[in-house]
């Protein structure tokens, strides 16, 4: 993200400015997505923000209630509760996908690699899978009926359980791994092969070894690519909704509950509870949340980038 | 990866006319073929594809032949260097890991529901039964899936084509035009990105029915057609893309805008076009909360929603289990959009390249 404001302001210098006269050419192209970003994104959002300041009230109907909605929500354990659990998540899962999808950009990048394109490919494909069949595939495997755990129990005498309370939640990070490791490889792999190939060259004649070589020239270019994959998969985790909502019903008892996660609390209290009000107050809080979180990321990695 | 490919065919070009070393044919090949690639020869059509390819092969070649004589003197192209085995085996366990659910897939679509839940999950079942799958999905239930089917072709064809449509214009003019309130545009844009679906889907859903658009195929459609992703991937591409002297060459002609546009900017657009255009499909085509508050009735369900329909019924006591069905639909389900990305892959690879990582 730091790299569009630098593509902000030097494709702005370049483009000739008649400082008298505005240049209102640009809005014969940007008009169309601007109505329909005002009309999906900004008034939605404004609406939100409107709403979750009034309640409904079995008499009189809807009235304004100011911070009675944010008040309920700073004192709701289910809320907080489900924040601690993404929060645990992102900690956990985040890491380890970046850090395999470093490794796979890297294993890649070193040219080593016999079949080289079927590398690329298959490590992305998972990506284009939906996650309803994703979490469908994994949620057949996982069972401990008819899945591969299943079978891997009566084959070794095992008694494990990916929906038990305790592994639910790695069953559900091994899901999001799978999905997103390839397309995060991917942005790491494009960063490393925009390194001109004359710098190792020069490197290996100055006599370093592979590993420096890695270490010194490819991950420092890894850490400007790492700002954006972070910040996308902390928004990822964060909006965790589809692969608990669909193991949901493969799930015996009430493992996940309603308000497993932030996004399946809010999903809950406004379609199947009714109280849009409370989820709309809800939705903003963790919104913001979010935001705050992209934001420090990204003043940390503009730190780092300015030493 | 081109530069590093003639590089290397140059090496050999250097070691053959060095007359020291064995030459081979295949070297001679190699080298010759990448004299003529570095000369504009002007072939046409399928002459030039085919040549194209037979010189990549020769290149190929003559880095392999590089690497086996490195192997011999110890001397290493650090732009070549030799292929290990065991590095592609530890890869090989990742590959092996993102693949062998699709395996999974493959294998369990052939079963029979019995089969299914009883016979080992990565062994065939005790018939084959993939045709007879494949035939009752698009029978079942009055062949709803078929018609699933039809409206995810149609929220992708009419959502995500508009979505890469607004998405070029908007990123051409972010990247070209000065006009005002373009900072403001671009950081709520990007600020939009960070805003969870849900903190949207509540008060969309609120206003779309309202406007009694809910339950129809638009409610589908209308917030399909933003992608800031698409945008911002569309706004970098224009702006290394299109060099803005052209622009003014053309406007100095006497072209209009949108004709500057349409001749000369969207063909060079394309790659970036085409990257935009595959991410905005797959974010369609798989997407499965929005669909999931808007569309309450069967008839305009997209697969996703569907096929999570047939699970559930799985679960409710009572009915009838039909997982097999599933998961062939599931198989159905990806089997575009798993083409569509191996056809592409010169695209998308070069587009997102160029989009994620900006100097």
């Amino acid at each position: 993200m730091t790299t569009a404001q630098q593509a902000v302001r030097s494709s702005a210098s370049d483009v000739p400015v008649n400082k008298h006269r505005r240049d209102w050419r640009g809005w014969k192209f940007m008009w169309p997505f601007a109505v329909v970003f005002v009309f999906v994104f900004i008034i939605p959002i404004i609406y939100a923000i409107y709403i979750s300041f009034f309640q409904e009230k079995m008499i009189g109907g809807t009235v304004f209630a100011g911070f009675a909605n944010y008040d309920r929500l700073f004192h709701d354990g289910n809320f907080w509760y489900s924040v601690g659990r993404v929060a645990l998540f992102t900690v956990v899962q985040v890491p380890i996908m970046l850090a395999l999808a470093a490794l796979v950009a890297l294993a890649l990048d070193s040219m080593r690699l016999h079949g080289m394109r079927f590398f690329r490919i298959s490590t992305f494909l998972p990506y284009a899978v939906p996650a309803v069949v994703s979490t469908l595939m994994w949620g057949f495997m996982y069972s401990a009926k008819y899945g591969l755990i299943g079978s891997m129990n009566a084959a070794l005498g095992w008694h494990l359980d990916a929906f038990s309370p305790d592994w639910i939640l790695v069953s559900i990070g091994n899901i999001n791994t799978w999905e997103f490791t390839g397309y995060n490889m991917l942005i790491f792999y494009a960063a490393l092969s925009t390194i001109p190939h004359d710098l190792y060259e020069a490197a290996a004649i100055d006599g370093a070894s592979e590993w420096q070589i890695v270490r010194k020239i490819k991950m420092p270019e890894l850490r400007g690519s790492l700002a954006i994959t972070v910040i996308f998969s902390i928004i990822g985790s964060f909006q965790l909704f589809n692969e608990p909502q669909i193991l949901k019903t493969m799930v015996p008892g009430n493992v996940i509950t309603t308000y497993y996660t932030p996004n399946m609390y809010a999903y809950n209290l406004s379609f199947m509870g009714g109280e849009s009000n409370y989820a709309a107050a809800l939705a903003i809080v963790m919104a913001v949340i979010t935001m705050v979180l992209a934001y420090a990321v990204q003043l940390s990695s503009m730190k780092e980038q300015m030493r | 990866m081109s530069s590093t490919r003639q590089n290397a065919a140059q090496t050999a070009t250097a070691q053959a006319s060095d007359g020291k070393r064995m030459i081979g044919l295949e070297m001679l090949q190699g080298a010759n073929a990448a004299r003529t690639g570095a000369e504009p020869v002007y072939l046409e059509g399928r002459a030039a594809k085919k040549a194209e390819k037979k010189r990549q092969k020769a290149i190929e070649k003559g880095l392999a032949e590089e690497r086996k004589r490195s192997a011999k003197t110890g001397f290493s192209n650090p732009t070549n260097p030799r292929r290990s085995w065991g590095l592609t085996l530890v890869t090989g366990i990742f590959a092996v890991y993102c693949l062998f659910p699709f395996l999974w897939l493959l294998i369990n679509s052939t079963k029979t529901q019995k089969d299914f839940v009883s016979t080992f999950g990565l062994g065939f079942g005790k018939s084959f039964n993939l045709w007879q799958n494949i035939q009752t999905v698009f029978t079942y239930q009055d062949g709803i899936f078929g018609r699933w089917f039809l409206n995810t072709l149609l929220y992708v064809i009419v959502g995500a084509g508009g979505a890469t449509l607004l998405a070029i214009m908007g990123g051409y003019a972010l990247a070209k035009f000065d006009f005002p309130g373009r900072k403001a545009v671009f950081a709520v844009v990007i600020g939009s990105i960070s805003v969870p679906g849900i903190a949207l889907a509540v008060p969309q859903f609120l206003l779309f029915a309202k406007l009694n658009l809910t339950n129809t195929p638009w409610a589908m459609i209308i917030p399909s057609l933003i992608s800031p992703f698409g945008l911002y991937l569309m706004w970098i591409f224009s702006d290394q893309a299109v060099p803005t002297s052209l622009i003014e060459a053309a406007r100095v002609d006497g072209a209009s805008e949108f004709r500057t546009f349409f001749t000369i900017s969207l063909p060079l657009l394309a790659p970036g076009i085409v990257t935009t255009a595959l991410f905005t499909i797959v974010a369609t085509w798989n997407n499965y909360f929005l669909p999931l508050i808007m569309l309450k009735d069967p008839d305009w369900y997209p697969l996703t929603i569907g096929l999570n329909q047939w699970n559930s019924q799985s679960t409710t006591a009572g009915a009838k289990a039909i997982q097999n069905l599933v998961v062939t639909g599931s198989l159905l389900t990806i089997i575009p959009v798993v083409v569509a990305f191996l056809c592409l892959q010169k695209y998308w690879q070069s587009g997102l390249a160029a989009g994620a990582v900006k100097e």
